[in-house]
């Protein structure tokens, strides 16, 4: 594959995040953890938004699907009717090991946003956001309330915390190199083309509706596999992956540039930090002997800001929507 | 499934302030192609004014007329500082863009009045029922009804009868035509801005009415359900937006209302089903004149 070294930077801040994930105390890895969730939800959102430059709200809801699928499959079934006491037919006892509950998250998410895309990838520009935001409300009043098939508001416990920083920094990379092949490959790059000019995309023959179709359904499975990552971190309410997460993570992308998988990343890993930083400051915390307090709400606070100035000054982002070439070394 | 008059009357009046939000997101919308996501958080900033006023002991009239200033002044402040630059950008960019200022603003009621919220007590007189041929309706819900109907009257007249509305209407059917031929685009855009602020208003006033408990994530869920009852009726125009908000204000508070909890809960995957399907087959909304260029694939 041609251009190869552009993967080089992605995955090396990826690997680097993890590494320094290794040597912090367990208390500060969770937040590393949690970035590298993050760099992988971001990157199954550029799939879609970056390579085809229409909007979606909805891709937390298919995270939401791949956390209740590997969280419903890998709770001990012994403990499954006290959590989930509503459960119904093979939910009951099905259970699976820890690496096929991340691949059927990502089935799940793949044949989800197959099915929802089928119809609403016809839309585009305002009613496209608006519909995938529909999906995002649809999902999340299901899962909420239906507990038939989940714990409902209740948080998914008991299930096994097998995402350490190795699971978490693999699950990344996965996600990280499958966008690449993907946007590297013609149908990446035919959705590119129908970005930069839908009609004179149309007139070379690709079929905006199948390109984006195709984008949709790759995106919905990395966003799948994430929220399995997640469920094996945490014990995660699926109430909580709502309008906040979908903000961040759309903040992240805007941040760092939604025209390029480097921006994706480094949008995640810059928020991502920024964040936790505030997050953790929130509690107090003691930076080179000067202790930190900050008030509730300071983290949200900082990135909207953030975002908001982003939006008005820097558009593309903070990679401006490009890849790190290393062609000035050939030179 | 048993409706009592006290349902239909909340009904008819949470359908009356849908309304009016339905009417102030597409005024905008119609001259800046711009969904404001940060409406409700207008309606919330106005809402916390009229709570403070009321923890401060002013009387409920000087609560009002601080929510009306806090309000107008943000809307237009959200103007200067977010639209004008963005104005340019992509319908998407400006999506994103208003997502962020209704987060940031939420961010801010939290760090400024904490999460628990406050209670304004004093619009609960209008919270009291008033007994009218015998049947008890709280005062709001005859109030928001009445209110409601004058306010789109007025904005009716506005739109029809003044040269600001003329020009209005020109710039939300073609803006660059209308530029042309001599609108003014700040003037337009700042009258949109300022009247759907107006209404934004008036909408916190009812709201708090309803539920005096102010909290950070006040008017949210209305907001979430008013832009799913704006794209239904018809985002370009006036009249199809008021009617899709009040369609969908009058269906969820009767539904909501009516039917028991168990079932009321998924109130939002029907309404947002409905949502998607219309966007699938008139995606220029149900109450809009048909064949006006929609964008599809």
């Amino acid at each position: 594959m041609k251009k190869l070294h552009e993967l080089i930077a992605p995955v090396a801040l990826v690997v680097g995040t993890a590494l320094l994930g290794l040597v912090v105390s367990s208390a500060l890895q969770t937040y590393f953890l949690d970035t590298l969730i993050k760099v992988a939800i971001v990157v199954a959102l550029y799939v879609f938004i970056g390579n085809s430059g229409v909007l979606s709200f909805g891709h937390i809801s298919f995270v939401a699907l791949g956390v209740w699928t590997a969280g419903v499959l890998t709770v001990p079934a012994a403990e499954r009717a006290a959590i989930m006491p509503g459960l119904a037919g093979f939910l009951r006892t099905a259970t699976v090991g820890n690496v096929p509950s991340l691949l059927l998250a990502a089935v799940a998410g793949l044949v989800f946003a197959f099915i929802a895309g089928l119809p609403l990838m016809r839309l585009s520009g305002l009613a496209a956001g608006i519909a995938t935001f529909g999906v995002l409300e649809i999902v999340n009043n299901v899962l909420r309330y239906y507990d038939k098939i989940g714990p409902g508001l209740n948080a998914f416990s008991s299930v096994p915390e097998t995402t350490g920083i190795w699971q978490a920094a693999i699950g990344a990379l996965v996600c990280v190199v499958v966008a690449f092949a993907y946007q590297r490959s013609r149908f990446g790059r035919q959705l590119r083309a129908t970005r930069e000019d839908p009609a004179a995309a149309s007139a070379a023959g690709i079929s905006i509706y199948r390109q984006r179709l195709l984008a949709f359904a790759v995106s919905g499975a990395l966003a799948g596999l994430a929220g399995g990552l997640y469920v094996h971190l945490l014990p995660v309410e699926i109430d909580s992956l709502y309008l906040d997460v979908t903000f961040i993570t759309l903040a992240m992308l805007v941040v760092g540039g939604s025209g390029s998988l480097l921006g994706a990343v480094v949008g995640a890993l810059a928020i991502g930090g920024l964040d936790s930083f505030l997050s953790a400051s929130e509690n107090g915390v003691d930076l080179l002997g000067w202790h930190l307090n900050l008030p509730t709400g300071t983290a949200e606070l900082t990135v909207g800001v953030l975002m908001a100035v982003i939006l008005i000054v820097r558009p593309s982002g903070i990679t401006g929507g490009r890849e790190l070439s290393l062609g000035w070394m050939r030179r | 499934m048993s409706v009592s008059w006290q349902t239909l009357a909340d009904a008819l009046s949470l359908g009356g302030i849908y309304a009016l939000m339905a009417v102030g997101i597409g005024l905008v919308f119609g001259v800046l192609r711009l969904v404001n996501f940060a409406y409700g958080q207008l309606i919330m900033a106005g809402a916390y004014a009229i709570a403070y006023a009321s923890v401060w002991g002013w009387p409920s009239w000087a609560g009002i007329l601080l929510c009306f200033a806090v309000v107008l002044v943000l809307s237009m402040l959200m103007d200067r500082v977010v639209f004008r630059p963005l104005r340019t950008q992509s319908p998407a960019v400006m999506l994103v863009a208003t997502f962020a200022i209704a987060f940031l603003m939420q961010s801010i009621a939290v760090l400024a009045f904490g999460q628990l919220g406050t209670v304004a007590s004093s619009m609960g007189p209008l919270n009291q029922p008033w007994d009218v041929g015998g049947v008890e309706i709280r005062k709001i819900a005859i109030v928001s009804v009445v209110v409601a109907a004058v306010c789109l009257g007025l904005l009716q007249l506005l739109l029809t009868r003044t040269s600001v509305g003329l020009h209005m209407r020109a710039a939300s059917m073609d803006f660059r035509t209308a530029r042309m031929l001599g609108v003014r685009a700040n003037r337009v855009i700042g009258g949109a801005v300022l009247i759907s602020g107006l209404l934004a208003a008036v909408s916190a006033v009812m709201l708090t009415a309803r539920n005096p408990q102010v909290t950070p994530i006040f008017a949210l869920d209305d907001t979430i359900i008013v832009l799913a009852g704006v794209v239904l009726g018809g985002l370009t125009r006036p009249i199809p937006a008021t009617l899709g908000g009040f369609t969908i204000g009058f269906a969820s508070g009767l539904l909501g209302g009516a039917l028991p909890t168990n079932q009321s809960q998924y109130l939002p995957t029907f309404l947002f089903a409905a949502v998607i399907l219309v966007l699938l087959v008139r995606p220029n909304g149900l109450f809009a004149r048909a064949g006006t260029g929609a964008e599809r694939l």
